[in-house]
């Protein structure tokens, strides 16, 4: 692992140099920042009784849809597309190191957007001046949710890099597993097929992994292990079958 | 790395590599010696950028085995890297990133680091002629710049062994010129594997070619060799005035077998050009200008012996190797 970090930074430069990733940004403040001012207007008119950054992140899935392909669909597609895979690896590096340095690149830039959305609520805290609506405990909660479930994004928009060849088709994969990692897994957890008994089980599973109900958790400040193990497992697994994914398509080159 | 360094750089004995139903490399075996500058010939989907590759470490072998420097390449593939120079066909580059920044950030993945990095980017800027071009960036660059760019990468951490597959290809003939005397400049100091179509190229840059057509070796050894392997005679430029049959006469008192041909048609002069073609390839040169030059009524103005280019070479031994594989199929088989 002594080259990751010498990737790790050519990485990250290559995304700053990168227009997809000024498109992502573009996009996701616009968005977030229509979405924070809708959320402070309704909560102008009529009191609620929630925090207003509970209604922020309950719709994350959103920009992720859009920021995660658009961040990850370069990463490894276009290194295979252009050659320049077989030059990083016939330098003294493996496979893995790449793989990672990649995803981590792709995972600190998450992180940076979803911390600039910070801005919003210190033009709230600077303007509105009411303690009450800046509720620090699910703000914490919001953005430890985002970083948590952000390790799995980023590891599928990596792996959909490492299976396909063009940077388009990886990015529509990515989005489709992360469409149905979000909202597929609550539309088929409200099937009426679902209530019959003998399938008590998949409802259950189908619970566990409802990124909303950890979402709820976690902005209401409890942590619980099965969710994170959940997310940090599922990481891991995308990224090995990515390593194991640019391996595969060496072998077959 | 411990140890002294030992007298082949390259080992490769009985290399084969087979994808879904094609064999693309059938047990190839050769050596290369330390400081050796050796060509990669042959025709298209040959197995030379598999091989290559092999060397690398980067594709795995199906069978064989393959050493660099004395590392084995399948059990410590990181190892051998670290002896090694690669510039892939087609030299793919980062579109986005400048000449310095590329080399800075490819030395230090050839661990590199400090003065040490720096001073070996100041030396192959020097060496490639890339001091003009070093601040721009790599995707504005011409063909024969971004080449440049490649082999400066290639040969950044100083690597006993350095492989580049199809250099100069898609260059102009300044820029050819160039890249032959940048590896004519790297002989001794480490070992070289070119692969080329450009046989001119091959014959004036290396010590010895290695021919291989359909995956398995059909040759090797200096262009000298080959060519008297492969074509096995000598041929003569002469340019005569007089009788042909007074020639023909003068050729078979020299030596019976000797084959005369008309190459061009008397000139103003009454100078005829003919082509001697000698059955083997004993120097006639020396002989058959005095038996000329004694036979009354024949005036000779030029003798030359007309070396066979590599082309010709190249072309014999692999035809050979088809006919061979032809006939390997034969007995029994359809296809």
């Amino acid at each position: 692992m002594r080259h990751f970090l010498t990737l790790f930074w050519h990485e990250v430069r290559m995304l700053f140099l990168s227009a997809s990733t000024y498109i992502a940004a573009v996009v996701f403040l616009g968005f977030m920042g229509f979405i924070f001012m809708r959320i402070l207007e309704d909560y102008a008119g009529t009191p609620q009784d929630t925090s207003p950054a509970v209604a922020f992140f309950g719709l994350f899935f959103l920009p992720v849809w859009v920021m995660v392909p658009l961040l990850t669909m370069k990463s490894l597609a276009e290194e295979r597309r252009s050659g320049t895979l077989e030059t990083l690896l016939t330098a003294p590096v493996n496979t893995a190191e790449v793989v990672l340095a990649k995803f981590a690149a792709s995972y600190l830039l998450y992180l940076l957007q979803w911390l600039s959305t910070l801005g919003f609520v210190f033009v709230l805290h600077h303007f509105a001046r009411d303690s009450r609506l800046l509720d620090p405990g699910p703000l914490i909660g919001g953005y430890l949710f985002i970083a948590v479930s952000g390790l799995l994004y980023t590891a599928i928009g990596t792996l959909a890099s490492a299976l396909v060849r063009s940077q388009a088709v990886a990015g529509i994969v990515s989005f489709a597993v992360i469409f149905a990692l979000t909202l597929g897994v609550r539309l088929i957890g409200g099937l009426a097929l679902l209530q019959q008994d003998n399938l008590g089980g998949m409802r259950e599973t189908l619970a566990a992994v409802d990124v909303f109900r950890h979402l709820e958790d976690f902005t209401r400040g409890v942590v619980d292990t099965r969710q994170v193990v959940f997310y940090f497992t599922g990481t891991a697994l995308a990224l090995i079958l990515s390593i194991l994914g640019v391996e595969a398509k060496i072998l077959r080159s | 790395m411990s140890g002294p360094a030992p007298e082949n750089t390259i080992e490769v004995q009985q290399l084969v590599k087979a994808y879904a139903g094609v064999t693309a490399v059938n047990g190839i075996s050769f050596t290369v010696r330390r400081g050796e500058v050796v060509g990669f010939l042959g025709p298209n989907g040959a197995g030379k950028s598999t091989t290559m590759r092999i060397l690398t470490g980067f594709l795995p072998a199906t069978s064989g085995f393959v050493s660099v420097c004395g590392v084995p390449v399948a059990s410590r593939p990181e190892d051998v890297k670290r002896h090694i120079g690669y510039m892939p066909e087609n030299n793919p580059l980062p579109e986005d990133v400048r000449v310095s920044e590329y080399l800075a950030f490819r030395g230090r993945l050839k661990e590199l680091s400090g003065k040490r990095l720096r001073t070996r980017i100041d030396t192959v800027v020097e060496l490639c002629d890339l001091k003009r071009i070093r601040h721009r960036i790599i995707g504005k660059l011409s063909k024969g710049m971004r080449q440049r760019v490649g082999i400066a990468e290639a040969v950044l951490a100083e690597p006993d062994l350095l492989i580049m597959d199809e250099p100069t290809i898609g260059l102009d003939p300044h820029q050819i010129i160039m890249i032959r005397d940048l590896i004519i400049g790297l002989r001794g100091r480490m070992s070289v594997i070119i692969s080329s179509h450009i046989l001119p190229e091959i014959e004036a840059t290396c010590d010895r070619v290695i021919i291989i057509n359909q995956g398995r070796l059909v040759a090797s050894g200096s262009p000298d060799d080959l060519r008297h392997e492969f074509l096995g005679r000598a041929n003569y430029r002469v340019e005569v005035a007089g009788e042909t049959e007074l020639l023909r006469g003068a050729l078979a008192a020299l030596r019976p077998g000797l084959a005369l041909d008309t190459v061009d048609g008397p000139d103003a002069q009454g100078f005829t050009t003919y082509e001697v073609a000698c059955p083997d390839s004993d120097d006639l040169g020396e002989p058959l200008v005095h038996a000329l030059a004694a036979t009354p009524g024949l005036r000779l103005r030029a003798c030359a012996r007309t070396e066979a280019s590599l082309e010709h070479v190249f072309l014999a031994a692999t035809r050979r190797s088809w006919d061979a594989t032809l006939e390997d199929k034969k007995p029994g088989q359809k296809t």
